[in-house]
């Protein structure tokens, strides 16, 4: 072991309902136990986050009877960031008469995962996927459609088959739109209260079980207090630790972050998502990434010029991409793996647009850019199509760059994107504290080391409308309800006073660096040491960095304004201080990690070819850390994942 | 790159109830690649600097998509580029040496919460009222069950960008939501699965949006000029047809 001071705590087992793979969820739901639907009007159940995971399961928990709290910190559900998912969602429906089955759905988000999830857990996403398509048209859901009036489908990257269905490039918008009508629905009936403009800040917990949460009021300011029966933890994921990603600027890992130190163990932090398709950097007062939909890589050809000479003439501004022939352009996705071609996973894709540009054979002024080329599919497809395809996404292209994609090649860089990792989880979605569950991103059960595209709305979706309407009530039928008005109690007065004396602390410290400053420098060694590929040496170093920067954060940070009422420095304030915690679990993970899976790349793990080389004997496992009172002094606990129906390969996509 | 010097005149608010005030600011060295609000985070970090308080203006995605962002900008909601939210703006619109005014949506029914930053929960009670189609998880069809055609699936699309950011509101002399409402009632009057409540749901949409303080619409068409989406004010014509259908056949009174 390379890290001397490593503790490791005993295994972890998830929940293993009975028989074959293909029973175990029909198994579970026989043998759940149900709660009486006279006696689920007694239980509240606290949802955090109104994202595709958030809105599912405040409006299905509703329609079942629950007492619903559901808590966003936008101003509106409708605006968490699901809703800017672009491309699409998987399911296998098998519409396109081309070999796609749950078998093949479960198998391919396996195999993208690089081996790295639980088999009963992926089985029951790709079997549950096809209710959730059904669930949405019946909500109203725009989906594309064929002339014929059935529903599209379009291919994305890790998969041979056509399984994903559409609404334009705005597929998690219209999807969120439809869970949050299905929640506001339930407002409306009186089942659902909804709480906006507040963010959770700490998790209450009574005799080890969740029981409640402590929220801040962003428009006033004010610590509040909810009591409930369960917590579902429904707040995405945590890209945001490297500054610049394509998450929206709220987006953060505080809730789940605050439940981590309450005694939710944090899984495979290390397994982030780097996206190859996103608008290149454009200068240092960058304050986001955005996204173009890997729907693209459908029709979009990517590429660099063939030479070193050609790339430094074309960076300088001598020649245009239009200009370089045919035989000087490298297809290098296409030439490297000739099967999937532009296709193939994320990760496959960010890694070698990496290594082009290394080579220093990348475009755009910074040389940290690659070609994505239409010109080949408006040939091929006509110009109407293409546009029909994507001209919202080429819209969005120029209008912040400035470019016409119909008529230049669009520029692309990888951007951090999303997190495999996330709060460990069972079968029923529960975290390692009893009460508490954790819903979509937020959780690490599904992805592995590298999620598929169209996958995470998937994901989002199938825990919201079909996971935890059952697993909850296997929970809830054994508890006792609580006296939701009882906030008063020792521990949520603790609670509150130990948030209160935070805040406090942080106005008082009255420093010279801002809170972006900070945050910025911390997302910069993040990309640098943790991003698209990792080494020990490097690891190493920031495990040293990281503690420093976060005593200088609490000795040094300027927060202007009060902490009555709106105040958006606080906010990120709050939001910055977790990240310089989790930054840091994040590299240990990394570094504990000694292979090549997914997302995780690490330098000194990889085949001759420059692929990832995994280490199925000793890190078949998902890394479950607990929280010990000093960030810096985690302990390591293991759930070894058991594949029983795929046999583990070498990943090949070419 | 060029570089631009700019005056800002931002409106300063402390609270809903607090009055406000235009402010002048001078910001140097501004970069036409800079996002508007990254123009705006720019103007913060050098007040925060000065020990004064940053200009509070709210945002998420800034890809145009949340709604969350929202100002206006030289008197126009979204600012001077058509069909783009304030987030998607770029400094490009604009010269060296302008002066730029900048305030929040200005409507009764989104009371300002601080400087630029406004209340919009109303949007959520009007949706609250009927911007769904009543189905239970789990009770679902298969899919394919009802094909629907793909002019009126990609219409019910159309209406369905809206993205709730309220620039239409912002810009009627009337601010009226008429044309955030009516996206909603269109998009399920064109697919089969809004028909059952086709009737109740404009109706109650309507009645809400009369009850949080909204005008009524009077064809301006402000809101079609700066609606970030492009959602057509053919919804609103929309609308009243559902409306008038749905009150003649349940006998409601039209006001």
């Amino acid at each position: 072991m390379t890290i001397s001071n490593l503790k490791e705590g005993a295994d972890l087992k998830g929940v293993q309902p009975d028989g074959p793979l293909a029973q175990k969820w029909d198994s579970y739901k026989a043998k759940a136990k149900v709660v009486n639907p006279a006696n689920k009007r007694k239980y509240t159940v606290l949802v955090i986050g109104t994202g595709l995971a958030g809105a599912s399961a405040a409006a299905s928990l509703a329609e079942l009877g629950y007492k619903v709290k559901a808590f966003c910190i936008q101003d509106s559900p409708r605006r968490a960031h699901s809703i800017a998912a672009q491309g699409g969602i998987n399911a296998a429906k098998n519409y396109q008469n081309d070999g796609d089955s749950i078998w093949r759905l479960f198998y391919d988000t396996i195999k993208g995962g690089d081996y790295r999830s639980r088999e009963s857990n992926v089985h029951r996403l790709a079997q549950v996927s096809v209710s959730i398509i059904d669930q949405c048209v019946a909500q109203g859901v725009p989906f594309a459609r064929d002339y014929g009036g059935l529903l599209s489908n379009r291919s994305f990257g890790g998969s041979l088959v056509s399984r994903t269905f559409y609404a334009r490039g705005q597929t998690g918008q219209q999807l969120l739109l439809g869970a949050y009508g299905a929640m506001m629905r339930q407002v409306d009936a009186g089942k659902v209260e909804l709480l906006t403009h507040r963010e959770m800040l700490d998790l209450v917990t009574v005799d080890g079980q969740a029981k409640g949460v402590i929220i801040r009021n962003l428009k006033t300011g004010e610590m509040e207090s909810y009591a409930g029966d369960a917590v579902l933890l429904c707040t995405g994921g945590y890209g945001n630790v490297y500054y610049l990603s394509t998450n929206a600027m709220n987006s953060n890992v505080t809730a789940a972050w605050r439940c981590h130190r309450r005694g939710a163990y944090f899984a495979n932090p290390c397994f982030t998502q780097i996206h190859p398709t996103c608008i290149p950097v454009s200068g240092d007062y960058q304050s986001k990434l955005t996204l173009m939909s890997e729907s693209l890589r459908n029709d979009g050809r990517v590429w660099v010029p063939k030479t070193q000479e050609l790339a430094a003439r074309v960076r300088k501004g001598e020649v245009k991409p239009s200009d370089i022939a045919e035989e000087d352009r490298d297809y290098y996705l296409e030439r490297r793996y000739p099967t999937f071609g532009n296709l193939v996973p994320r990760d496959v894709a960010s890694r070698n647009a990496k290594y082009v540009c290394d080579e220093g054979r990348g475009v755009g002024e910074s040389g940290l850019a690659v070609y994505l080329d239409f010109a080949e599919a408006i040939n091929r497809l006509g110009m109407s199509v293409v546009k029909d395809r994507y001209d919202n996404l080429f819209e969005m292209y120029e209008r912040i760059t400035g470019e016409n994609p119909y008529h230049t090649p669009m520029r692309i860089f990888p951007a951090v994107h999303y997190t495999m990792g996330g709060l460990w989880v069972d079968y029923n979605l529960m975290t390692t504290v009893p009460g508490l569950y954790a819903l979509g991103e937020a959780n690490f059960s599904d992805h592995g080391a590298n999620r598929l595209g169209a996958s995470a709305l998937m994901q989002g979706l199938a825990d919201g409308y079909f996971v935890i309407p059952y697993t909850i009530g296997d929970y809830l039928a054994g508890a006792k309800p609580v006296d939701i008005k009882d906030t008063d109690s020792a521990p949520f007065r603790e609670a509150r006073a130990g948030i209160e004396a935070q805040v406090q602390k942080l106005m008082n410290v009255k420093g010279t660096k801002t809170v972006t400053e900070f945050h910025r420098e911390l997302g910069l060694k993040m990309w640098d040491y943790v991003g698209m590929s990792r080494s020990e040496a490097g690891l190493k170093q920031i495990l040293t960095e990281i503690p420093k920067l976060r005593e200088e954060f609490w000795q040094n940070v300027r927060i202007p304004g009060t902490e009555n009422g709106w105040n958006k420095n606080l906010e990120f304030a709050l939001r910055v201080a977790d990240f310089l915690e989790l930054g840091e679990l994040m590299a240990r993970d990394a570094l504990v990690r000694e292979e090549s899976c997914g997302g995780h790349f690490r330098e000194e793990y990889q085949t001759e070819d420059g692929e990832a080389l995994r280490n199925d004997e000793k890190y078949a496992y998902a890394a479950a850390w607990e929280f010990t009172g000093n960030p810096s002094e985690p302990v390591l606990h293991k759930e070894q994942l058991e594949f029983e129906n795929v046999q583990l390969a070498q990943r090949s996509y070419k | 790159m060029s570089k631009m010097n700019l005056t800002l005149k931002i409106w300063r608010q402390a609270s809903a109830n607090a009055p406000g005030a235009m402010e002048t600011y001078p910001l140097a060295d501004v970069s036409e690649h800079m996002s508007f609000l990254e123009m705006l985070d720019v103007l913060n970090e050098k007040l925060i600097k000065e020990g004064k308080e940053p200009v509070e203006f709210d945002y998420d995605c800034r890809e145009g998509i949340c709604g969350t962002c929202g100002l206006v900008i030289n008197g126009v909601a979204h600012g001077p580029r058509k069909l783009t939210a304030t987030c998607q703006l770029h400094m490009r619109e604009f010269k060296n040496g302008d002066t730029i005014t900048i305030e929040p949506w200005r409507a009764n029914a989104f009371p300002v919460i601080k400087d630029l930053v406004v209340d919009r929960t109303a949007f959520d009670r009007i949706v609250a009222k009927g911007g769904y189609v009543s189905v239970n998880t789990g009770s679902a069809r298969d899919a394919n069950e009802t094909p629907i055609g793909k002019e009126d699936a990609d219409k019910a699309f159309d209406a369905a960008t809206c993205i709730s950011c309220g620039a239409c509101v912002a810009a009627c002399p009337n601010a009226s939501a008429s044309l955030f409402v009516s996206a909603k009632v269109s998009q399920y009057t064109y697919l089969p699965q809004g028909h059952p409540e086709r009737e109740r749901r404009v109706l109650k949409m309507v009645s809400q949006m009369d009850d949080e303080g909204f005008g009524n619409c009077s064809n301006h068409g402000e809101c079609e000029a700066v609606c970030p989406k492009g959602i057509s004010i053919q919804n609103i014509a929309i609308m009243r047809r559902e409306y008038v259908k749905a009150a003649l056949k349940t006998g409601s009174a039209i006001v």
